[in-house]
């Protein structure tokens, strides 16, 4: 990527936060993480995506019920870049459902913009971990497919279209079927089909987590580019505290069984990153140090659930 | 050798020694009609524009009757395949009424709506429906969690939710039943339009036996095999390969 993004991507109008995005891409001095203090209320602003005293508990076949989350109470900002992070099967992906309203949470609640959700809504666009790309549409039509159900008109719908194929570089594919893609180029196509209904907050479940490394790495600089561009709010959920700290301006540590917010991160580190760079690598380290008794606590229960059967 | 000169030089041969049977005189022709007379029989149907009347009848009928079936049978399907209730009552009924051929309708169908087009349209209908019902609900079960979700999550709900995602999500599992159906509802048909006078293929092919014409007999049978291999290539063949193609099926 030689050329400037800023000058390579007309933006539309209709594009907020650019102007605003752009003092955070400059990045804050400040090279190291921050532990917060969990904040119980939050301050001035009306936070875009609140959660409040979130609880899930499933009934279990055999003995009574499970606490996959537990008041669980997270606020994130116009704009801002939240990593989810924690181990498998710490309810992190639930969350996300929960917020994109695909699941109803036992207790608590979700709030956009200080309202209550109750249902899907475009406002908030999930991108599932399987992609859930249409395959009897084509590459432009699946891009195409949140805009006509919002009813939007065609002209727009086409321009809409060119302009988001345009921001992941898949101009040329427009035409061709999902599973004539690559794996990258598919992830880049549910990131468009995500950004085309213009979602106030872009949810991301695990979107990298089958890919190779260096896919990966240049779709943490894409979606670096496109947050940057688009001044789109993003709950990223990962297992990968690398790529946590590579992409976020927060990173909350999820525990495991019950799913908790055990602690919250600020990243200051510079943008752009590399996932290579010695902060990155410092800083996920640090947090990895929290993380490892959880994960340590994950593959107890495992090995035990493996021992009851 | 190619797949269709194989086929051809097949038919010739079979032709043969159909023709070297009939030239034997075993039996009268009346018994074992030649393939010259069935043949006389084709171009004299043709002539007389009575078969160019019953392949229009009949293909009408098939027609409203499948496309009917194929509307309430995803309906039902669906319902059957979203809701545990329905599947646990009328799921268990829905399998029990496929062992039975659909012709056996007819004396009821007769009954209540007469010797008409109603008639062999339910018997039709009653063929059809429960392949491409049952075939609906197990596409509705193995059809990917994730695209209705993926759906909702766009914001498609109710109608839209159906028409632009499930249906097309589930065609890929329900195409070979939605084939199975048209199978059926081809057959019941046939059957129900043989009952009474109804000037579809059925009824011409009854016609040849009142008349003791087994060259009419014989050119109605091949007229019904080529129409039915011409639906199941023409339309399913084509639909299965392009969904084939679409999804990744098969290399392209």
């Amino acid at each position: 990527m030689s050329t400037n993004p800023q000058n390579a991507y007309p933006i539309p109008p209709d594009h907020r936060g650019i102007i605003g995005r752009a003092n955070v891409l400059r990045g804050k001095p400040v090279s190291s993480v921050a532990v917060l203090p969990m904040r119980p209320e939050s301050t001035q602003v009306v936070p875009k995506v609140a959660l409040d005293g979130i609880s899930l508990s499933y009934k279990t076949n055999s003995k009574g019920r499970l606490i996959a989350l537990e008041n669980i109470s997270l606020q994130v900002q116009p704009g801002e870049f939240l990593c989810i992070v924690g181990p498998s099967g710490c309810g992190k992906s639930t969350l996300l459902h929960l917020i994109a309203g695909l699941h109803q949470q036992s207790s608590g609640q979700v709030l956009v913009d200080g309202k209550a959700v109750s249902g899907p809504g475009t406002d908030r666009i999930l991108i599932f971990q399987e992609l859930g790309l249409f395959p009897w549409l084509t590459v432009g039509q699946n891009v195409e497919f949140g805009m006509k159900m919002k009813n939007i008109s065609k002209a727009e719908r086409e321009e809409k279209i060119q302009y988001y194929l345009r921001l992941v570089h898949l101009s040329k594919f427009r035409d061709s079927y999902t599973h004539q893609l690559s794996g990258g180029m598919r992830q880049r196509v549910a990131l468009a089909r995500a950004l085309a209904t213009e979602p106030d907050v872009l949810l991301m479940d695990e979107p990298f987590a089958a890919l190779d490394a260096q896919t990966r790495d240049l779709l943490h600089d894409e979606l670096e580019r496109i947050w940057a561009e688009t001044g789109r709010t993003i709950i990223f959920v990962t297992h990968n505290v690398r790529e946590a700290v590579r992409l976020a301006d927060r990173v909350a540590l999820m525990t495991f069984r019950p799913g908790r917010v055990k602690q919250e991160f600020a990243i200051h580190l510079p943008r752009p990153r590399h996932i290579e760079e010695t902060d990155v690598a410092r800083t996920a380290r640090e947090i990895l140090d929290c993380l490892r008794d959880e994960i340590n606590k994950s593959l107890e229960v495992e090995y035990a659930d493996e021992k009851a059967k | 050798m190619k797949k269709l000169s194989k086929q051809i030089v097949f038919y010739c041969v079979l032709i043969g020694i159909w023709a070297l049977v009939a030239k034997a005189h075993i039996w009268p022709p009346y018994l074992f009609p030649p393939p010259w007379g069935v043949a006389e029989s084709l171009w004299a149907g043709f002539q007389d524009h009575s078969f160019w009347i019953g392949i229009a009848v009949t293909m009408k009928r098939m027609l409203i009757g499948y496309s009917l079936s194929v509307v309430l049978g995803m309906i039902l399907g669906l319902a059957v395949g979203s809701y545990k209730f329905l599947e646990d009552t009328l799921g268990g009924l829905l399998v029990s009424l496929q062992s039975l051929p659909s012709i056996c309708w007819i004396p009821l169908a007769v009954l209540w709506f007469g010797l008409t087009e109603k008639a062999i349209l339910f018997v039709v209908l009653m063929g059809s429906l429960l392949s491409v019902t049952i075939a609906m609900e197990d596409g509705r079960k193995q059809m990917p969690k994730i695209y209705g979700m993926a759906g909702r999550n766009l914001g498609a709900k109710g109608f839209r939710l159906f028409w632009s995602v499930l249906l097309p999500a589930s065609l890929p599992f329900i195409v070979s039943g939605l084939k199975q159906g048209f199978a059926f509802g081809w057959r019941s048909l046939i059957q129900a339009e043989m009952i009474f006078l109804s000037l579809g293929l059925g009824q011409l092919l009854m016609m040849g036996r009142d008349l003791n014409d087994m060259n009419q007999v014989l050119a109605v049978m091949i007229l019904i095999i080529i129409l039915g291999f011409i639906i199941d290539g023409l339309v399913f063949r084509t639909m299965e390969r392009k969904l084939q193609e679409r999804w990744g099926l098969v290399p392209a």
